[in-house]
């Protein structure tokens, strides 16, 4: 499978939490795309339609703070988010993000010289991120291997059938 | 090794474990509730094997949206009551447990020295008894269901030492509260918290679950507490698990120690919209509110209403403002009950709630309206947290809730005190 992931980038700031990312009058709801409808409506209501045909979200540090919530990375990923990188991110999200599929990248320098609506090409396996629109390039921490195969599984679950029925 | 450090060891099978390397621990106790169990159940089911890996150690709790406020969160509650009994797992239903991580060691799930994990981020509440708890999501909680097991990156420790005697209404949960104010919300990222000193030794384990249960506010995996006479006390009679109290070696492993002295601290205030927005309450004095809620599975213990009453005795709630009151769980309510406490929050005008975690999350009672102001004992301050996008949350302890509720806007216990 490519690794590789192209889209236009939307920038937010440090310590964007799960309840702007899914506030919790929303949790009743258990399909994904009425998830969707709602992700980050706590910062921007019109975030939404903005990801809508796929986006790339930068973050600064601790992007995905608080509450354990799997339904804010379950509302990113069918809202169009194909992939978030940040500074740091809140450990609770980043496993889940793996475990359901949605690439998450550390890369400490990211929130400086990326702006909203830049193009990005992201390589999560090889570990490369390029801003297209101003030819910077940046340090990624890697995943370790098992993540990659997590992720390249599309998740935990795929993830832990096929070991399962391997065994 | 540190406390961490020896529970992931043994956990995972290994003589030592360092930061920094992965370990494929055993599971001894795995707690989902009703809003993080029903994708748990969903993906459980995608994983294609029957039965969970030891009914014994899965633990189902209702407390986010109870009594049912919907269809579909009753809808939810069906499917976990379902889970449970095709699964023959202990489920707390609604009026039968309370808030999951009062429940969690109220009825002996936790014990010193082991893994627990929860769908829920402030399981890291039980590290007061010297296990290692943390915080995890439904597809992962899935896969302990099916195999016992969880990979865990073990974490550099941050210790914290606490020295000097409370003022008459300075409490852990101001103590918390500073802490945070002082590291930052990301301040503890990836790591674990380690609580120490003679304040810590000396406090009661209501006051260690609200230190511990807050860790993860500042980003920390864990926050944990050496277990001691006072844990085996409380544990006496819940757990008839043998438990080793686990203590961290005289040269253990420390990124770096940061020192307190709360003898000189006054209560302290939590302003929006993030929880290490953290002021002294004399300087957030005269902020008007609409709302106080006294609660959650931060502050809503039996000492913590204990406290908030002895505020409120004889004391009204002022016009215009809700008190909302919440015991954290049956058998704190029944207790305040008993002591007579919940007359004296009926007699000043508070309403009592049955015991689930209420406002603190904005699913359910007591939201927000735009513009609102609540002043409360839960955990976070987020915009939106409770309810509208454009109201905000103060983040303060029972007693100066309690004396905010009396006043209108947000006060010190002491300066109500003064008054009278």
């Amino acid at each position: 499978m490519t690794t590789e992931i192209k889209a236009k980038a939307i920038k937010f700031g440090n310590n964007v939490d799960t309840d702007v990312i899914l506030p919790g009058k929303y949790l009743v709801l258990v399909d994904p795309n009425e998830l969707a409808k709602h992700a980050l409506e706590g910062l921007d209501t019109e975030f939404v339609r903005k990801a809508k045909g796929g986006v790339i979200l930068v973050g600064g540090k601790n992007f995905g703070c608080g509450s354990s919530r799997e339904q804010a990375p379950l509302a990113l990923k069918y809202s169009g988010v194909k992939c978030v990188i940040a500074e740091s991110f809140a450990r609770i999200f980043f496993r889940n993000a793996i475990n359901i599929g949605l690439p998450v990248i550390e890369s400490k320098s990211i929130s400086k010289d990326v702006q909203t609506g830049d193009e990005l090409v992201v390589d999560f396996e090889a570990g490369k991120i390029e801003n297209l629109s101003n030819g910077k390039k940046f340090q990624v921490n890697k995943l370790p291997p098992f993540i990659l195969q997590i992720l390249a599984d599309g998740g935990l679950i795929e993830n832990l059938r096929k070991k399962m029925s391997k065994k | 090794m540190n406390i961490t450090e020896k529970i992931l060891a043994k956990a995972s099978g290994k003589q030592a474990v360092r930061p920094g390397e992965i370990v494929d621990s055993n599971v001894d106790m795995v707690m989902v509730h009703d809003l993080t169990g029903p994708l748990a159940v969903e993906a459980f089911k995608k994983i294609g094997i029957q039965k969970v890996w030891n009914n014994k150690k899965v633990v189902v709790i209702l407390d986010h949206q109870v009594p049912a406020e919907s269809v579909k969160a009753a809808e939810l509650h069906k499917t976990m009551r379902q889970f449970a009994k095709d699964q023959n797992l202990q489920i707390y239903d609604v009026g039968r447990g309370g808030i999951c991580h009062q429940v969690m060691p109220e009825k002996g799930h936790v014990v010193p020295g082991t893994v627990i994990v929860g769908a829920d981020s402030h399981t890291c509440t039980y590290g007061a008894f010297g296990a290692f708890a943390t915080g995890i999501g439904s597809t992962e909680a899935a896969a302990v269901f099916a195999t016992g097991k969880i990979w865990f990156k073990v974490p550099p420790t941050i210790k914290i030492n606490v020295e000097g005697n409370f003022q008459k209404y300075t409490t852990p949960k101001d103590l918390i509260l500073a802490i945070i104010g002082k590291l930052g919300v990301d301040g503890a990222i990836y790591k674990a918290a380690e609580f120490t000193g003679p304040t810590i030794q000396s406090m009661s384990i209501a006051g260690r679950m609200t230190i511990c249960n807050m860790a993860v506010e500042m980003g920390a995996k864990n926050g944990i507490i050496e277990a001691d006479e006072t844990t085996r006390k409380f544990l006496e009679g819940r757990t008839k698990v043998p438990f080793e109290a686990l203590k961290s070696d005289e040269d253990a492993n420390y990124e770096r120690t940061v020192e307190f002295d709360v003898s000189k601290m006054e209560p302290q205030v939590a302003c929006p919209a993030s929880v290490d927005n953290v002021k002294p309450v004399s300087e957030v004095d005269n902020v008007p509110i609409e709302q106080a809620f006294i609660g959650s599975c931060t502050n809503g213990r039996i000492e913590d209403l204990r406290l908030a009453a002895r505020v409120l005795k004889g004391r009204r709630v002022k016009d215009g403002v809700r008190a909302l009151v919440i015991p954290a769980s049956q058998e704190v309510y029944s207790q305040a009950l008993n002591e007579g406490l919940i007359k004296i929050f009926t007699n000043a005008g508070a309403i009592v709630c049955g015991s689930a975690c209420g406002p603190c999350l904005g699913g359910h009672i007591g939201l927000l309206a735009a513009g609102e102001s609540c002043v409360s004992t839960s955990n976070r301050n987020f915009i939106g947290r409770m309810g509208s996008t454009k109201s905000s949350v103060y983040l303060a302890s029972p007693a100066t809730v309690a004396a905010s509720a009396v006043t209108g806007k947000i006060t010190s216990p002491s300066a109500l005190e003064a008054k009278a």
